[in-house]
């Protein structure tokens, strides 16, 4: 499943860094953080999707406190 | 500015003015270290609290080299070596930056959010008693019918039922020609409609409509980062731990081998730090890009990502599919040669009620011509000759219309004509009365969208299914560097994959018209499909949309594609050039804390302010 969420992160660089953090966590096949346009875009497999969700907030919110999205 | 920048703002106005006041202060009372101390600390909180915050955040997670990191450090060491104002200043400094950029960075991204202001709010959807009531676009199937009154954005892809007005695609494709809509043609969703009410039945749900597509394209545009952008982050993922080992070498050695003056060499290491900062580069690249890609999708010419913004900037082949690119794909009479005595008229009338059974599309082209359809009365004994044309008697006088080997076979002596495209011969009892020249018309603009790609240093090659003869013509007429002409459909594939084989150098673009080419279009380097509004397959494949038939839009995209690179490269050459000056006069002790501020906070706005130069594209 792939699919896209409204973000708020406040720096060029930690949107970078959430996304080779993500891209590292177990069972996600494709992610990518536009600064610009405020998305993260998540794709991973149907079943471990939510589970897959969560490590990822945790992962972006540990390099960036002020991380917020729209689930 | 947002809640988030004004309360930067606020911070900022009273640290600087507490700042301002401790400054005056320090000239005139002496107080004991501690109470100073005391002061200078209440500014640097209220500026900095949240910098340190995040800092200390930072270290329990494990993610330790950051700007926060960077600015806590130089501003938590400059505070113990007893510099208290240089503390507060720099930190005071680094967050007018920040804001500075925060600014900067929400002016472009509301200022392409309004060029991309196509989305509709609402939908009139009328039942089957004739009632209207408005909804959601989401909600509205396929089949209903919608109504939408002068002025409104049209919602939903669909065909006119009833009513008659003008469109306004500005707003898709750049170009503000209005476009006109009656009973039975197709809209398309986001155009704007003029003075007429029209009534629409429609034909794809919103979320295949153009508009939501050309939205989802544009948004998805900024996921697909430029070779550039990821230079940046990897850049930087390794540069800021390197500088933080600098400087912490910087601060140790050389008191270690030289003994003493460790004062001086922790100051170097702390403004070391402040000069180090990546912010400049790790944000302007990200906005060069997307400003790039808003300001062309202004122009009508979507570009699905950076990295398509970087090869489009490197082409040095674009390869034409002719028919809908260079040519508009219809066959009209381009030219009319009568023989000596004949009226033109004469001529074309003769030929095309001859031709009046025929549904061959040059007889169609030729009905076309005339004002008024051809009067096929007094046309009786049609005869249509295989491969040569028609014979017929109209008005009791026989006609020949045809090529130049019907004329030959029946022995009219007429007067070959070299015009590039179909030419039809017409004879009337035996007696030549001149020739009709049918080609497949160039688009005005493609001369000039030619002669600016070959300015612009690009080869450029057509390929056609074409005649040799109307394929060179042609080709001539543009000043096209290379044709190859004759091909069959499967034919253009091979023959772009030896061009991709051969090229040298720059990269290759494909054009078309997205009807057939999706597979060449995938293959080359960056696939252009154009006039590709409404078509799902050419958006799909294509990696730059030209949203209508324009082929000048072709130099435009390369110019600001180029333009976008030229500052992408100035940033970072300016950027690691004024980085790397200031980090050697900082480790020599003749760049102080101050110029440290301008190496890191001075740099970042020069080069977001080159950056936003993106979004002022001209048309």
């Amino acid at each position: 499943m792939r699919k896209k969420f409204a973000i708020e992160v406040d720096c060029a660089n930690c949107a970078a860094k959430i996304e080779n953090a993500v891209k590292a966590l177990p069972g996600v096949n494709e992610c990518n953080v536009s600064f610009m346009a405020q998305k993260l875009l998540l794709d991973a497999d149907d079943a471990q999707f939510p589970s897959v969700l969560k490590a990822a907030v945790k992962a972006a919110k540990k390099i960036e406190p002020d991380f917020e999205i729209e689930l | 500015m947002t809640k988030k920048q004004k309360k930067v703002l606020r911070r900022i106005v009273i640290a600087a003015v507490l700042f301002a006041a401790l400054s005056v202060a320090g000239r005139l009372a002496a107080l004991p270290w501690y109470a100073w101390l005391a002061l200078y600390l209440i500014p640097y909180l209220v500026i900095g609290y949240d910098v340190l915050r995040k800092a200390a955040l930072g270290v329990v997670h494990g993610e330790v080299f950051d700007e926060n990191f960077l600015m806590a450090v130089a501003t938590v060491g400059a505070v113990a070596l007893g510099e208290y104002g240089e503390g507060v200043a720099v930190m005071l400094f680094y967050q007018v930056g920040e804001l500075f950029q925060s600014y900067a960075v929400g002016k472009s991204r509301r200022s392409i959010a309004a060029l991309m202001d196509i989305r509709p709010d609402s939908a009139n959807l009328e039942d089957a008693a004739g009632a209207v009531q408005t909804v959601d676009p989401e909600d509205v199937p396929v089949g209903a019918v919608i109504v939408v009154r002068p002025g409104e954005k049209i919602p939903l892809d669909g065909v006119v039922l009833s009513g008659e007005s003008t469109l306004n695609t500005s707003a898709l494709t750049g170009e503000s020609r209005p476009r006109s809509a009656r009973a039975g043609d197709a809209v398309i969703s986001g155009s704007v409609n003029g003075d007429g009410l029209l009534r629409v039945q429609v034909s794809k749900a919103y979320g295949q409509s153009t508009v939501a597509r050309i939205l989802d394209l544009v948004e998805n545009s900024s996921l697909k980062k430029a070779r550039a952008e990821n230079f940046i982050t990897k850049f930087a993922r390794y540069y800021t731990p390197a500088v933080c080992l600098a400087a912490l070498a910087l601060a140790v050695l050389p008191p270690l081998a030289l003994g003493g003056g460790w004062g001086v060499w922790v100051r170097r290491a702390l403004t070391f730090l402040v000069i180090s900062c990546p912010c400049a580069l790790v944000i302007s690249i990200p906005l060069s890009f997307f400003g790039g890609i808003g300001g062309a999708s202004r122009c009508g010419v979507l570009i699905k990502g950076g990295n398509y913004l970087e090869t489009l900037a490197h082409t040095g082949t674009v390869v034409f599919d002719k028919t809908g690119t260079l040519t508009r794909g219809t066959f009209r009479v381009s030219r009319l040669r009568p023989a000596p005595g004949v009226d033109e008229g004469d001529l074309l009338r003769t030929a095309a009620r001859a031709e009046s059974y025929s549904s061959h599309p040059i007889s169609k082209s030729l009905r076309e011509a005339l004002p008024a359809a051809p009067d096929a009365a007094g046309v009786t004994d049609v005869k249509e000759i295989a491969g040569r044309g028609v014979a017929a008697l109209v008005d009791g006088r026989r006609v020949l219309a045809g090529s130049a080997k019907l004329m030959q076979e029946q022995g009219v002596a007429y007067t070959p004509d070299e015009g590039v495209g179909t030419v039809v011969y017409v004879a009337r009892d035996g007696a030549f009365l001149g020739s009709i020249l049918i080609a497949d018309e160039i688009k005005e603009t493609a001369p000039a969208a030619v002669a600016a790609l070959r300015r612009q240093g690009v080869r450029t090659v057509m390929l056609t299914g074409d005649s040799r003869a109307v394929a060179e013509g042609v080709a001539a007429q543009l000043g096209l560097d290379e044709v190859h002409a004759e091909l069959l459909p499967a034919d253009k594939g091979e023959r772009v994959e030896s061009l991709l084989a051969a090229r040298s150098g720059g990269s290759l673009a494909f054009v078309g018209d997205g009807i057939n080419d999706a597979p060449v279009l995938t293959r080359a380097d960056v696939g252009i499909a154009m006039g590709a509004l409404g078509s799902d397959a050419a958006i799909e494949a294509a990696d730059v949309v030209l949203m209508d038939d324009d082929p000048a839009k072709i130099s435009l995209a390369m110019r600001i594609a180029r333009k976008c690179m030229r500052i992408v490269y100035e940033n970072i050459v300016f950027a690691l050039g004024v980085k790397a000056l200031f980090l050697l006069l900082g480790a020599a002790g003749i760049a102080n804390m101050w110029w440290a501020v301008f190496a890191d906070v001075g740099v970042m706005v020069l080069a977001v302010l080159n950056a936003m130069r993106m979004l002022a594209v001209k048309k």
